[in-house]
């Protein structure tokens, strides 16, 4: 729609619109690139020609040989997916459930409840961590990766309620009658329903994946043995211990970012709708 | 009668599992963090009610005091190089890719913008680490090592990461103005320049204030990538140190530190305080300033 405008603009403008930015694309990929092409260098080659893409003489796998030989990649991206999918289905299946209940159920609690959901969004949870650490170790699951997902899920649930209250709010009403008057109960109701909501549940997903997936504090606290650190605390102590290492500290960031670029890029119309769907309001 | 009763029962039935792990794991902790700060659990009679007195030496001891007060200070400007860099060139990204010159490539141009917010703050840290280190010879000065420039450049490596946020959220906006203003605006001659300026930037205004307020929470909850790069006591001389680290710092230990909860649950606490202020602040404003465009 906007794009016969395009035509009305002049050609100066159209160069200068795209020359600007490919400038900041430059200025936000340039530095993932250089570090990803150089973790393929030897030493030698990464600091003689930082821009130069590996030539014969200078390619080299070492690097990577010495991360999986001295980190545990393979274990920390196991944990990182245990935590990751698992935090994100339950949040899916709670976030459904309670914004279905808080947008079909209008009785007067419903509209605090849901406040209550929604001041979750701004609440700093990493404020509670000493209170937190205290409960993790009564129960007896500190340093286990059923902490991090419980911690994790209280943190990402607001969000995702209240990004699936709007999707709820656009059901329509027929709808859901037509199936109770056919006698289902409130389970098949809503059952029903879901699939109209589908597009919020992947927004929901795309949102809830990167914050747990990219944290560092909690994994830092309430998991940090060696058997259950996740990526990010896997590369942050790798990289600490092996701080003149080039080729495996390289190699260490690519493998921990390479990851997100591709899941990301494969949701970035999900994850964009659920950012601006979600704090916008 | 009979309904709002089965309503009440669904309603509770489906919001409880939520409901129970968002209060266990994330309400509870920080109430009972407050709480906490005014208890000293050290004694040898299990806990004691102390009042304000964790609060008093957090302020008054010499040496607390001073690290509670530089970490202060340096997450204000932690938080405004943020406000002051990351807003403008968010604005003017989300200009652009909304200008309307622009055919098929928005879509490509906004994922690869966007791709830094998506890193984990570590390996950020680290890249930036690498490429600004006078060893790879492209800046051949310090910039970490140094007390005045460390700061800011942390705070620079934060805002490159995550200027597509501002980005997406005030394109978003741009992309909701409706098209016959965009029209009427044509048609009387307005061109690009001035339709921006006059037609769509007052439009999109109210997401400034959102924009602030979630940069302010974010900024002042921040930890990953001070601790990333400079770990627990951020030098060069705590000039990197903010109030996450002080935080961190206090409740866990570290080399010179000895852990103590008490003391961390009343950073936290003050930490805590300080946000809700602000934030409330500024719902205050934002319903007062609602209200007189209402009238």
């Amino acid at each position: 729609m906007t794009s016969n405008r395009a035509t009305s603009a002049g050609l100066p403008n159209v160069l200068l619109t795209h020359g600007l930015l490919i400038v900041f694309v430059i200025l936000a990929i340039g530095p993932i690139l250089t570090v990803i092409m150089n973790s393929f260098k030897t030493t030698q080659g990464i600091f003689t020609g930082p821009f130069v893409p590996p030539t014969a003489e200078t390619f080299n796998l070492q690097g990577y040989e010495n991360v999986f030989k001295r980190g545990e990649f393979f274990l920390n991206y196991q944990n990182s997916l245990i935590v990751t999918i698992a935090t994100t289905l339950l949040v899916i299946v709670l976030a459904t459930a309670a914004a279905w209940a808080l947008t079909e159920y209008k009785v007067r609690i419903a509209p605090l409840l849901a406040g209550f959901f929604i001041i979750g969004i701004m609440l700093p949870i990493r404020l509670g961590t000493v209170p937190i650490l205290k409960t993790m170790i009564s129960w007896g699951i500190i340093d286990t990766l059923l902490a991090l997902i419980l911690v994790y899920t209280a943190m990402t649930l607001p969000l995702a309620v209240a990004l699936m209250m709007t999707y709820f709010r656009s059901v329509p009403t027929e709808l859901k009658e037509a199936a109770r008057i056919d006698g289902a109960g409130e389970f098949r109701t809503l059952g029903i329903a879901v699939p109209i909501v589908r597009p919020g549940i992947a927004a929901v997903a795309s949102i809830t994946m990167l914050p747990v997936w990219n944290d560092l504090w909690f994994p830092l606290i309430l998991a940090p043995s060696r058997e259950n650190q996740t990526v990010t605390l896997g590369v942050q102590q790798f990289v600490g211990q092996f701080q003149s290492d080039y080729p495996a500290l390289l190699a260490a960031l690519t493998l921990g970012a390479v990851p997100l670029i591709l899941l990301f890029t494969v949701f970035s119309r999900q994850f964009i709708q659920g950012l601006s769907a979600g704090y916008g309001k | 009668m009979k309904r709002t009763a089965a309503s009440y029962r669904n309603l509770i039935l489906f919001v409880l599992p939520a409901l129970a792990i968002y209060v266990a794991f994330s309400v509870y902790p920080l109430i009972s963090s407050v709480v906490l700060s005014f208890f000293d659990s050290d004694g040898p009679v299990g806990s004691v009610f102390v009042g304000f007195e964790n609060y008093v030496f957090l302020f008054t001891n010499e040496a607390t005091s001073e690290r509670f007060w530089n970490a202060l200070g340096n997450n204000v400007v932690f938080f405004l190089i943020h406000l002051v860099v990351e807003v403008p060139v968010g604005l003017l990204m989300a200009a652009l890719l909304t200008s309307g010159v622009l055919r098929r490539s928005t879509g490509v141009y906004r994922t690869l913008l966007f791709i830094p917010a998506t890193l984990s703050v570590v390996i950020v840290g680290f890249i930036w680490r690498l490429i600004i280190s006078p060893l790879w010879g492209i800046v051949s000065f310090p910039l970490l090592g140094n007390e005045v420039t460390a700061l800011p450049t942390i705070s620079l490596m934060s805002v490159w990461q995550y200027v597509g946020i501002p980005m997406i959220f005030l394109y978003t906006a741009l992309l909701a103005i409706p098209g016959d203003i965009l029209e009427a605006a044509r048609i009387d001659g307005s061109t690009g320049w001035s339709t921006f300026w006059r037609i769509k930037f007052p439009l999109i205004a109210p997401q400034f204030g959102l924009i602030a307020i979630l940069t302010y929470i974010w900024t002042f909850n921040g930890f990953d990538i001070v601790y990333a790069l400079n770990g627990s006591a951020p030098g060069p001389n705590y000039s990197t140190d903010i109030l996450g680290t002080l935080f961190y710092r206090t409740f866990f230990g570290s080399s010179g530190q000895v852990a103590n909860l008490d003391l961390g649950a009343t950073v936290a606490s003050v930490i805590f305080f300080i946000i809700l202020v602000t934030t409330a602040a500024y719902f205050w404003v934002l319903q007062r300033r609602l209200k007189t465009y209402e009238l």
